[in-house]
């Protein structure tokens, strides 16, 4: 089992030895002379105002939560629509019915909350 | 040879050439990118560069650029915080790249029994499955990887300490979860119908007949699940219409407006090997990946000596056909007019505009690029003859005598067969970039937020309830799993 992830370690690691030795390629080849206006903030051409780490606005926030709430409730989809044709197909009567009206009403909760989230205008960018 | 041992090299092996696969097709598109660019607005594309006269229109230019960049001063500006900085180009990267190592890209090649003991100690024949890593959560982990690529766009952001950036980040932040919940939607669907997220299962189910194809599941549900899918995969890759976070108009270049150099490129790279991924994976789930319509492994396997012989004709033909353009190139304006100059007396239009005079000059003194028609002529032909040899190998039936130049052919088949489906799936990246313009921030949010996630909640439904009427009455799809 834990076998068969074994390749995927090694796909990282020569990933990130393939995108490290990319940016040591640059480090050994290219000249290396710094300068005060190129170390300098690339913005408009006059000098920066104010840190660039300010606060910013609180719709990315929210744009995060829903995120997570609406994710976490599509992960709980997940295991329910691998088995589901097992169910649907199998000889026991009425198994299908079962399932399909469990998620039913938890699709229709999903619903409901993307609908309440969108007449509390939290999907609204003014 | 211990079987560990060979489990090891194996996954090596298949690692590289996963990685090669990859990074070789992306000089490619940003070849096609420019060209494309080129052909859909109208204006020169890249023809300049050239190695002995051979341009291979334009594909060099990207050889340059990668000295280019190679050589390019790597700035570390000094208000960054270094180690996110530095950290997220290479995450960007390798979270590209290690996202295909679950895609298959065909079916297995079985090495037999003779040949397997003999070289690599096995008893009995190997059959080596042609997919980095086969894991049970194969789409799972598809969706879990792209969701890292969001940690290299943010961590460069906002480690920038530029505003530019931290706007670029948090848009693009904001962007990529919001379609990643539409793509997660989207393919709840396809998990319902193919009762299994292991994609070289589903490859199987698509392996049986054309009809098991993603896209023609359950209509609609396969065909709105992929359209969900691919307009996500747009925004997950960060390209036009939904290319906010680099929006180069306003924000210079966004996220990677610090970076220079090499580290530039990784970003750069990163966003064409994402296509290449996002293009393979919708093959695979939706396309029938490596399989050859109406014909599966199985089929090619047992008539292998007319697959060859197919094989010979077609390609034989097409490469006769591009040879032959590019012998008609010889009469190409370019070169007549280059004739013309070179006679006993200027051409007229020489003296007419110093610029063009200089042009003429110019391509006067290189005369290397005349002989471009003579070695594409050349090439395309001997790729016709080794197309016509094929029919030959077919038609004295020596392939299917050999059991492993049998899988072998199998397997270039089937890949190639992938790699066009990958191409055009990429192309269609390019196209829509070169056609249409970019939203604005709103449009984009209202687009994933209120339109494409409920309609892959009513898509889930429409699925359940097909499969539930299907079990009850065809029972078309009881025999899948």
């Amino acid at each position: 089992m834990g076998v068969a992830y074994l390749p995927i370690l090694f796909a990282v690691l020569i990933a990130v030895v393939f995108s490290l030795a990319f940016v040591g390629l640059s480090k050994y080849f290219g000249p290396h002379r710094p300068t005060a206006s190129k170390e300098a903030v690339y913005e408009c051409g006059v000098a920066p105002v104010g840190a660039a780490n300010q606060r910013f606005s609180v719709k990315f926030y929210l744009t995060a939560v829903l995120f997570i709430l609406f994710d976490l409730e599509a992960v709980f989809l997940y295991p329910w629509a691998v088995v589901f044709r097992d169910y649907v197909y199998s000889s026991v009567s009425g198994a299908g019915i079962y399932i399909f009206t469990e998620m039913f009403f938890f699709l229709g909760v999903l619903f409901l909350g993307w609908y309440y989230v969108l007449k509390r205008g939290a999907l609204d960018w003014d | 040879m211990s079987e560990t041992m060979l489990t090891v090299i194996l996954a090596l092996v298949k690692c590289v050439f996963s990685l090669a696969f990859v990074m070789q097709i992306v000089p490619l598109l940003i070849w096609a990118e420019r060209k494309g660019a080129a052909y859909i607005q109208d204006r020169p594309g890249p023809n300049r560069a050239h190695i002995l006269g051979v341009r291979a229109g334009g594909l060099i230019h990207t050889l340059p650029d990668v000295f280019k960049l190679i050589t390019k001063e790597d700035v570390v500006p000094s208000h960054v915080f270094r180690p996110l900085w530095a950290l997220a180009p290479i995450i960007s990267m390798s979270v590209a790249l290690v996202t295909f190592s679950v895609v298959p890209w065909g079916d297995q090649i079985l090495i037999p029994a003779e040949i397997a003991e003999k070289y690599l100690g096995t008893t009995g024949p190997l059959a080596v499955n042609l997919q980095v890593a086969d894991i049970d959560g194969g789409l799972l982990y598809v969706l879990a990887m792209t969701s890292l690529g969001v940690y290299g766009i943010m961590l460069a952001g906002w480690s920038s300490n530029n505003k530019f950036s931290l706007i670029g980040g948090l848009r693009s932040a904001a962007q990529m979860v919001s379609y990643e919940l539409a793509m997660g939607m989207g393919v709840v669907a396809m998990f319902m119908t193919y009762g299994t997220t292991r994609l070289d299962t589903i490859m199987q189910i698509q392996s049986e007949s054309i009809l098991n194809w993603g896209v023609l599941l359950s209509p609609p549900v396969g065909l709105v699940a992929f359209i969900l899918f691919w307009v996500s995969a747009f925004a997950e890759c960060n390209r036009n219409p939904f290319d906010l976070p680099e929006g180069e108009a306003e924000l210079v270049a966004g996220y990677h407006t610090e970076y220079s150099s090499l580290r530039f490129a990784l970003f750069f790279m990163a966003e064409y090997a994402n296509m290449v991924v996002a293009s393979s994976v919708t093959a695979t789930l939706f396309f029938g990946g490596y399989n050859i319509p109406f014909v599966n492994g199985a089929m090619l396997r047992e008539h292998i000596d007319l697959v060859l012989i197919a094989i010979g004709v077609g390609g034989g033909v097409f490469f006769l056909f591009a040879a032959s353009i590019a012998f008609g190139r010889r009469k190409d304006p370019f070169y007549a007019a280059m004739e013309a100059f070179k006679g006993p007396r200027p051409n007229k239009l020489a003296p007419v505009g110093g610029l063009n005079g200089l042009l003429y000059r110019a391509l006067h003194d290189d005369t290397l690029r005349q002989h471009e028609w003579k070695i594409f002529t050349a090439i395309w032909a001997g790729a016709a003859a080794a197309h016509f040899g094929l029919i030959g190998l077919g038609a004295m039936n020596i392939a299917s005598g050999m059991p492993l130049l049998t899988e072998i052919i199998v397997f270039v088949t089937q890949l190639n067969a992938f790699v066009v489906k990958v191409l055009f799936g990429c192309w269609m990246f390019i196209w829509v970039r070169w056609t249409l313009p970019r939203f604005r921030y709103d449009q984009l949010m209202d687009l994933g937020w209120k339109y494409m996630l409920p309609i892959g909640l009513v898509n889930i439904l429409l699925a359940a309830v097909w499969l539930l009427i299907d079990a009850n009455t065809m029972r078309l799809y009881a025999a899948i799993p």
